[in-house]
């Protein structure tokens, strides 16, 4: 089947935009980044979109179809009745380059304050041994393709610009859950994520979950296990308590190759 | 439509688009829902503790779980399994007061409820990619909501309420069967399924391990706990309904309606 789609797209830069209406072919098992190519090729050369893989694998199309952050390349138009009008925005929590583009450089700051994987003293690369179950969790994380649209559609930065500066993201919490959950990380992660990392903004509303393109638990799987891993060391007396009688460390964090 | 220096998504530099969201579907309907439902059940559950009557069947030993377990002189006697330490209560000072506020304060720390109330009573946010009325953001990083971290103390308490519904319910077994303690028994399995796949209990169990390889039991409770939580929000919900349907039943029973479906007697 083919249909001439209403489609509403937000065109402008940093000073000033609107959405701009459009009509444009589209043919079936089409997705909206297809239509957009088309826009692009047929009506408006100077249409800025980011896009690579078309594969939903680079994380490069994030955008806002009908309010709601998507990829572009993996909504298929059949989401939509032929008379429905699609409206397609940039991301709202990031700033925005032109038209489609938005600057996610705030992205990679976070990812740069987060303290690299810390292996044990003594085991050089190459030495790493890990059991399988011990690493099976972390690999769930692993999906993440970066589109950053768990980034933007998070409330705490969506909504309040000025938590920037204090709150990672969920996509950065999640890589410190990974890494204090890492069998051979040896650093402790719990009070930097609470008190550098701002986990305690998160609200535990799940929003990123809800838009994550690769299926990610983040709320369930990362960010609640993290929020348990801070209260035992940060607001637990009696875990504390346990640790200082029995010298456990090693249960709640701390690296040790197996069998060591 | 120009950049109007708002916050949030009407902050400078941000695309410049007038409205709150541009969601087309129904985004409003589930937090309403939500709202509706606790709200609902937060009346009702306030009325029945605050009645002070129609909480016990003596001649089947149904105990309501609103009214469980019973500590105090104004309770009748038979109905206190636990006995009554506690003095005489004031009306509007629920019998239970005790379970009570372990029950609340495990349900009001839940991660599940807090995601329902955050969303539904407070617009924190109301819905996905929909701007939230607040002008300031702090979520649980200050006081009072720093509190929300003792979940895990909540646990243990509401785990010894679950233990004392399930003597209530094994008391009422000592005198025959009938669909009032079927009802009893769906909402005690309830229980102990919503407070096992608690998220705290996840990391209790082993989810805090960073070497499952050298805990194998742990690594299995907490597979199989892990399993359970996927379930956690039906469980959550679903053990409002019991505890009200068996309430209501017992109420109703209690103050003559109709007489309980027998199976022994
Ligand atoms: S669950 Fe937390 S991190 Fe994820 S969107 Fe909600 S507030 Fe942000
Ligand atoms: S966690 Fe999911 S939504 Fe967030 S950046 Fe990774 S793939 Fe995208
Ligand atoms: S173009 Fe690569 S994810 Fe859409
Ligand atoms: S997370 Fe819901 S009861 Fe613990």
């Amino acid at each position: 089947m083919t249909y001439d789609a209403h489609f509403r797209v937000w065109r402008g830069d940093t000073d000033a935009g609107d959405l701009q209406d459009y009509i444009v072919e589209v043919n079936d098992g089409e997705v909206v980044l297809d239509v957009i190519h088309r826009l692009q090729a047929t009506q408006t050369p100077d249409l800025a979109v980011r896009w690579n893989c078309k594969a939903g694998k680079c994380g490069s199309c994030s955008a806002e179809i009908n309010g709601r952050p998507r990829l572009l390349c993996m909504t298929r138009m059949n989401n939509f009745g032929a008379d429905e009008t699609v409206t397609v925005t940039p991301m709202r929590a990031f700033p925005v380059v032109r038209d489609l583009v938005t600057d996610v450089s705030f992205n990679y700051t976070k990812a740069q304050q987060i303290p690299a994987f810390a292996p044990p003293v003594g085991v050089a690369p190459g030495d790493y041994r890990m059991a399988q179950v011990d690493v099976e969790r972390s690999q769930e994380f692993r999906k993440c393709i970066e589109c950053f649209l768990c980034q933007d559609t998070c409330h705490v930065v969506r909504d309040h610009e000025e938590n920037k500066q204090a709150f990672a993201g969920p996509r950065f919490l999640m890589r410190i859950s990974e890494l204090d959950m890492h069998p051979l990380d040896s650093r402790d992660r719990k009070l930097e994520a609470q008190d550098r990392h701002g986990l305690g903004y998160c609200n535990i509303t799940k929003c990123c979950t809800e838009v994550c393109p690769e299926g990610i638990h983040i709320t369930d799987n990362a960010l609640i296990p993290l929020k348990e891993r801070v209260a035992d060391r940060k607001y637990d007396p009696l875990v504390w308590l346990g640790s200082k009688i029995f010298r456990r460390g090693s249960s709640t964090g701390g690296a040790r190759t197996p069998g060591a | 439509m120009a950049s109007s220096g708002g916050t949030g998504v009407r902050a400078p530099g941000r695309a410049s688009i007038g409205v709150r969201t541009l969601r087309t579907d129904r985004w409003w309907a589930a937090p309403l829902a939500t709202f509706g439902f606790l709200f609902g059940w937060v009346v009702y559950a306030t009325v029945r503790v605050c009645l002070h009557s129609d909480y016990w069947v003596a001649k089947y030993h149904y105990l309501t779980p609103f009214y469980s377990p019973c500590l105090t002189k104004s309770c009748t006697p038979d109905s206190a399994l636990f006995g009554r330490p506690l003095p005489r209560f004031p009306i509007i000072i629920p019998f239970a007061i005790v379970s009570l506020v372990f029950l609340l304060g495990f349900r009001m720390t839940c991660y599940y409820y807090r995601k329902a109330y955050y969303r539904s009573f407070w617009a924190a946010p109301p819905a996905c990619a929909v701007a939230e009325p607040h002008r300031r953001y702090s979520g649980e990083t200050r006081f009072p909501l720093v509190i929300q971290n003792s979940h895990r103390y909540f646990f243990y308490l509401a785990a010894l309420v679950a233990l004392v519904n399930t003597i209530d319910l094994i008391d009422s077994f000592t005198q025959g069967l009938g669909l009032g303690n079927i009802i009893m028994l769906i909402n005690v399995v309830g229980l102990w399924g919503y407070s096992a796949s608690c998220h705290t209990c996840r990391s209790i169990m082993g989810g805090r391990l960073n070497h499952f390889s050298e805990h194998p039991v742990r690594y299995r409770l907490w597979g199989w706990v892990s399993k359970l939580n996927g379930y956690h929000m039906q469980l959550a919900l679903g053990t409002l309904v019991t505890l009200a349907v068996t309430d209501a039943y017992i109420a109703l029973l209690a103050a003559g309606a109709f007489s309980d479906l027998r199976i022994i007697s």
